[in-house]
């Protein structure tokens, strides 16, 4: 009977990460880390998750396709004095991070012409992108931190500014683009791209037009979170985001099980993989362990997890192949 | 039954003079060939011999360099393997063009995904129902619609990009090599599928082959190519796996011979 479950267990894509997420929470809560089963640390957690979430979505679409953006991280960094731009020139806050959403989709419209026409591997196409918005970023501002005027806080609360807003968007979102993923055209293509990508050509589904709209979507994300965070923190600051941001959002992709050579890939699991890394940056946090040797740490639990998650991978394919006749 | 005596007008494609050069290389010399209505037709040949190259002409991949294509005895041009699919020839591949990471049914519809409205959700039960009445029908059996294609067996995979072929309305069906790498039961498992379509006789099939034997039992006629060019042209009732080895072998022979002598 316990077996059996196991099995069916096993059968969901996000069963290993789920299982350690399970593992680290009971080792923090058993362990008695001082604080660790409080609101506080809750919101810790869920302060930390919400941006890398929103990126990793636009992630995860990306590496199902087989293809990366580096560039999401710089357009977090520049979106907020977008915004701020825009409330300055006489815009409501509401209009000024819709229009600096669109207009950042730009961004990713870019990204996916290199990536498509141009035949640039995107992992170098979007770093240079990432390069080109930074530095337009720093001359713009004159790398000058700015501080959100109090108008925008008000309506920023909503959207950042509140303990659990951020979190709560994003997390909302991921269900969205779950769906999105798994019960739409869109999302189908996306998977078969990253499978086949010949054969999804050749059913001539319009392979460019889905990639160039990945790489959009994935910009408008990364403003939405450059945006969220500003509010959240109620400052503007050129160093925010940048490539840091992209790979621990990568880290939490690829742990949640998304195939880093393309074709699979699940949101759902991408959340799981974000929340492990907050959990781990909290505990050890409250643990009193220093930031610097939290970096050892957080790279060793990376290495660990992700040997976890092949391991329990394998053995679902196993079951898989054993139960194939 | 064979549509042998059947004229040559009713033929649903016929492969006029083509001939396909890549720079100084020929890879076909003026090959003509025809396919019947409801007919299977063997295209056999030694590995070289130009059926890969022939099989890409007439599926659209590429055009020829010389030579016309008819299908229901209109001239075509197929732009695209897509283009060539609009307009009723499709190709299953060796390396199919299955998403192995989607599911059974999803791969059915490719493409062409009925969803819901106003929120263009996927109508995932639909599309279950009809790939599985569609796969009954035309008699390929497989563990379930739900599987992913990647956990299937690859006379499995072939026998659903068949199918996929003719759900999708398709009148000529080109199969390239579909026995190679497949065991025996698998490969009987294709022939049946084949037999089947046969039958029904919705759709010509060309069969793409350097293994006669197999091939010879399903097929109405073969074509043999060699080096370019048909050399042979029988109904399989007439012919036989010794004829055809025979021919080949004694093309093989001829070619040595005359590289000895230049040499």
């Amino acid at each position: 009977m316990a077996a059996r479950i196991g099995q069916l267990f096993l059968r969901q894509r996000e069963a290993s990460i789920v299982a350690i997420a399970v593992a680290l929470f009971l080792y923090f809560w058993l362990s008695s880390t001082p604080d660790f089963v409080t609101h506080g640390s809750f919101v810790d957690i869920a302060q930390y998750m919400g941006p890398y979430v929103l990126i990793g979505i636009g992630l995860v679409l990306l590496m199902i396709m087989g293809e990366i953006d580096l560039s999401v991280g710089f357009v977090w960094t520049l979106a907020p004095f977008v915004v701020h731009f825009f409330v300055d020139s006489g815009l409501s806050t509401i209009l000024a991070i819709i229009v600096t959403v669109l207009l950042l989709s730009l961004v990713g419209l870019v990204n996916g012409i290199v990536t498509t026409v141009f035949g640039v591997p995107s992992l170098i196409g979007t770093l240079a992108m990432g390069y080109i918005i930074f530095g337009f970023t720093l001359t713009w501002t004159a790398a000058q931190e700015v501080t959100m005027p109090t108008i925008e806080i008000g309506v920023g609360r909503w959207f950042g500014g509140e303990a659990w807003s951020e979190f709560l968007w994003a997390t909302a979102l991921v269900l969205v683009f779950h769906v999105f993923l798994t019960r739409t055209r869109w999302g189908l293509y996306t998977v078969s791209i990253g499978g086949n990508l010949l054969g999804a050509r050749e059913s001539g589904i319009k392979v460019n037009r889905i990639k160039v709209g990945n790489f959009m979507l994935c910009s408008s994300l990364g403003a939405v979170a450059g945006i969220e965070e500003a509010f959240r923190t109620s400052t503007i600051d050129p160093s925010a985001g940048q490539l840091s941001v992209v790979l621990i959002a990568l880290a939490g992709v690829v742990i949640g099980g998304t195939a880093m050579t393309g074709g699979s890939g699940t949101m759902i699991g991408m959340w799981l993989g974000v929340l492990v890394l907050g959990v781990l940056g909290d505990g050890f946090n409250l643990r009193g362990i220093s930031s610097n040797e939290d970096q050892i740490i957080l790279g060793a639990a990376i290495l660990l997890a992700m040997i976890a998650n092949t391991y329990i991978n394998r053995l679902r394919n196993a079951g898989r192949l054993q139960g194939k006749v | 039954m064979s549509n042998e005596t059947s004229g040559q007008q009713d033929d649903i494609l016929r492969v006029e003079h083509i001939s396909k050069r890549y720079g100084a290389v020929t890879a076909l010399t003026d090959v003509s060939l025809r396919l019947g209505r409801g007919e299977v037709l063997g295209l056999l040949g030694d590995n070289g011999a130009g059926k890969s190259t022939l099989l890409k002409t007439i599926c659209g991949f590429q055009q020829p360099t010389s030579g016309r294509i008819l299908l229901n005895g209109e001239e075509v041009t197929f732009r695209s393997v897509t283009h060539a699919r609009a307009l009723g020839v499709d190709v299953v591949y060796q390396d199919l063009a299955l998403i192995n990471q989607l599911t059974v049914y999803h791969n059915m519809f490719l493409n062409r995904e009925p969803v819901v409205r106003p929120i263009p959700l996927l109508r995932n039960r639909a599309m279950r129902k009809i790939a599985q009445e569609h796969l009954d029908e035309i008699g390929v059996k497989i563990p379930s619609v739900n599987a992913e294609v990647a956990s299937l067996s690859g006379g499995q995979r072939q026998a659903i990009a068949v199918a996929r072929a003719v759900f999708s309305d398709c009148k000529v069906l080109l199969l390239d090599e579909p026995l190679a790498a497949m065991g025996v039961k698998e490969g009987a498992m294709i022939l049946d599928l084949v037999r089947g379509l046969k039958d029904r006789g919705e759709v010509s099939i060309i069969i793409i082959a350097h293994n006669y034997g197999q091939i010879l039992d399903v097929c109405d006629r073969v074509n043999l190519l060699q080096g370019g060019k048909i050399t042979f042209d029988k109904p399989s009732a007439e012919t036989s796996v010794e004829e055809l080895t025979e021919i080949v072998v004694a093309e093989y022979r001829r070619a040595l011979e005359e590289r000895h002598r230049s040499a």
